[in-house]
Formats: structure tokens, sequence, C-alpha cells
């Protein structure tokens, strides 16, 4: 048996939006749980007084990470057929500092907007709004866009095969980079505590 | 925060179940966890059906109207993983009590500014994205765990962007 098994017939392709639906679910209620379905708390974030976003975001990506890194060596995990996204260097330093911009003034992102509007949240509904607006403005711009777009391509491309350091080694670097990070939080957390607002009663 | 509200989830023990389930998602169907793309799917179905000459020869609008990629462009993988995600949120709001119609902003922002910094932020988060080719879930979590170049790039320009205007928007949040 070799995984992706959706890409190796141990379970039928029929199922793939199945598939796509239960994991969202799991997504979604881990992000209620964690507390992201508020806009507040994301916020917090960009104010040091609640690094909830980066434990979170970091657990998972150091989770996963093992993961995949470990059943890829065992021979479980084919990485040759896992989906990655290509590297265009400049269209993704540019888009990733317009979403953190969006983040910040929006309060949310997609992902975490769309469990917000689940529970209530007007401000995520018209967040929502945007994000179909914005989609429509970028796909009516893209005729310009697309030469920034498409540029400094690196292909598919990680960060061990770039830097060529050994797999394991670049595993290592994450992980202690994520404890000294949530070493890191704690401290600032505390340093702060005092940006937090008073909880206000519901309006 | 009320007394029926039940407190969030530790991060840490939140984020390793997300991070099981990312890693569910590699090993089932090969692809990461996404959303924004759900998003670019529905506003392409939209406009294929109110101004399909419009957009003829438009490559963002074909790429997610291409038969190749679903049957149907709302019978997609990642406009499937959206409806689930908000099924999946509503449950946890249900059982700790936390759905009810409310703005989300800090104490000293008036609703209406607060509505329109939310739609503001919804169409930068849009461009962001599309240029990023993938949002917090889909760039930063998804292939952040794959050790994905492009990701971590992004995912470190997401923080600055987001830092850089924090001060800016302080009245909204604090």
């Amino acid at each position: 048996m070799t995984a992706p098994l959706i890409l190796n017939d141990v379970i039928s392709a029929d199922c793939t939006l199945w598939l796509a639906v239960s994991l969202g679910i799991g997504m979604g209620f881990l992000l209620e749980r964690a507390g992201f379905g508020s806009a507040k708390k994301l916020a917090a974030q960009f104010y040091f007084y609640d690094m909830a976003v980066f434990k979170v975001i970091f657990t998972a990506i150091v989770t996963a990470m093992l993961g995949i890194f470990l059943l890829s060596r065992t021979g479980f995990l084919d990485l040759g057929q896992v989906a990655m996204v290509g590297t265009f260097v400049w269209p993704q330093v540019v888009g990733g500092l317009i979403l953190g911009v969006g983040f910040v003034i929006g309060g949310y992102c997609p992902g975490t907007s769309v469990v917000a509007c689940a529970t209530g949240k007007l401000d995520a509904m018209l967040f929502v709004g945007g994000l179909v607006a914005g989609m429509f403005l970028f796909g009516e711009l893209y005729p310009s866009l697309q030469c920034f777009a498409d540029s400094s391509s690196l292909g598919k491309q990680t960060i061990y095969d770039y830097f060529r350091i050994p797999y394991g080694a670049v595993v290592l670097l994450v992980i202690a980079v994520a404890l000294g990070g949530f070493w890191g939080a704690a401290v600032v957390e505390k340093k702060f505590a005092y940006l937090k607002p008073k909880d206000r009663p519901p309006q | 925060m009320t007394k029926e509200q039940k407190r969030y989830m530790n991060p840490y023990w939140a984020g390793f179940g997300l991070g099981l389930v990312l890693l569910s998602s590699y090993l089932i169907t090969g692809r990461g966890l996404g959303a924004s793309g759900a998003f670019a799917s529905f506003v392409s179905w939209v406009m294929s059906n109110i101004a399909p000459d419009h957009i003829a020869g438009n490559g963002f609008f074909e790429k997610y109207l291409a038969p190749e990629r679903a049957a149907h462009p709302l019978k997609d993988y990642l406009v499937f993983q959206v409806i689930g995600i908000a099924l999946g949120g509503l449950v946890s709001g249900v059982i700790a009590g936390r759905v009810r119609f409310s703005i989300d902003r800090g104490p000293q922002a008036a609703n209406a500014a607060r509505l329109a910094l939310a739609f503001a932020g919804g169409i930068l988060m849009s461009v962001g994205a599309q240029l990023a080719r993938g949002c917090t879930s889909g760039q930063a979590l998804s292939g952040g765990a794959l050790l994905n170049l492009g990701s971590w790039i992004f995912m470190i320009c997401v923080f600055v962007g987001a830092y850089l205007t924090a001060y800016l928007v302080r009245r909204q949040w604090l």
C-alpha cells in the first residue's frame, strides 16, 4: 500500500469530493475550537498580546512536516505524487505582503472567514463579499498582471533542494525555530498583555 | 466571555489536530488543505453565466472553468472543502455556544468602519492569494509542511505585511 491512497487506487477517485468535505470539516472544527472564528482573536497576533495564530500554524506545520518526512522515508508516502505549488519569488513576496495587509485590515484569512460566517459574524460575511469582489477584480486585471504573476519562477522547489541541505536537517531546523518561537511567544504575550482590550458585552 | 461560552482550545492541541488533518489530506488525496480557490471558482462560474463573451480568452477565469479541472466549475475540490470548513466551524460553534449574529471588533471601533474594513481586507486577501498562488491554508500551512521554498517566502511576507500595517488600524482592534 502506498500513499497518497487515492492516486494509488486504494481509495476510489469517486470519493474525492466527499474527502474534500470531510477534511474541510476537520479543519473548520479545529479552527473554530482554537478561537479563529473571531477576528479579534486573529488580529491579536499582530499586537503581540495573544500569539495563538503563530502557535497553531507552527504546531500544525511541524506535525504535518514530521509525518510527511518520516512516512516518505519509510517508503509509505510517495512525495513525487504529492501536489506542490511552484515557487515564483516576486509574485509570492508581493502577494504575501498584500495578503498580510488584508489580514490585519480585514481580520480574517479565507479559511477562518468561512468559519466566522458559519458562527454568525457579520463582519466575516462582508469579508467574504470582499473575497468575491477581489477575485473579480483580479480576474479583470489578469491580462495586465499575468506577466508579473508568472515571473521569477524556480519551478517546484523545496528549501532542502534549493539550498542543498539534507531534508532531515531542514526538518530539525524548523522544529528548533518553532520551539524557539513558542518560547518567544510566551515572552511577548506577557510583555504586551496591557494591549488586550477589556472584554465588552455582546452587541 | 460569558459563562455558557466554553473557553478556546489550547492552541498547541488545536495546531496538533490541524496538523493531523493536513497530514491525512496529503496521505489520502495527495494534496493539502485550501480555501481561497473556492471563491475564484465561484466568481468564474458567475462570470461564465452573466458575461461569457467578456471573459473569453481571459486566462484567469478560463483556468477555473477548464473541464480538466472539474466537470462543473462548482464541483471543484476547494468549493467542497469550503463547504466542509463551514460545517465543521458551525458544529464546533454550536457545541461551544458561540453561534450568534455579531460584529467582531475592538471596543473603540465603529460598526460601519469595521464592516467597511472587513470588505476592503477581503479584496486585498483575494488579490494577494492569487498573486501568491494560495492563501494562509493553501500556501503557508500546506506548502509550509512540505518545506516548499515559495510557501516559506510567502509566509514570512504575510507576517511582515501584517505587522507593518497593524499600527495604522490599531483602533479597529485595541
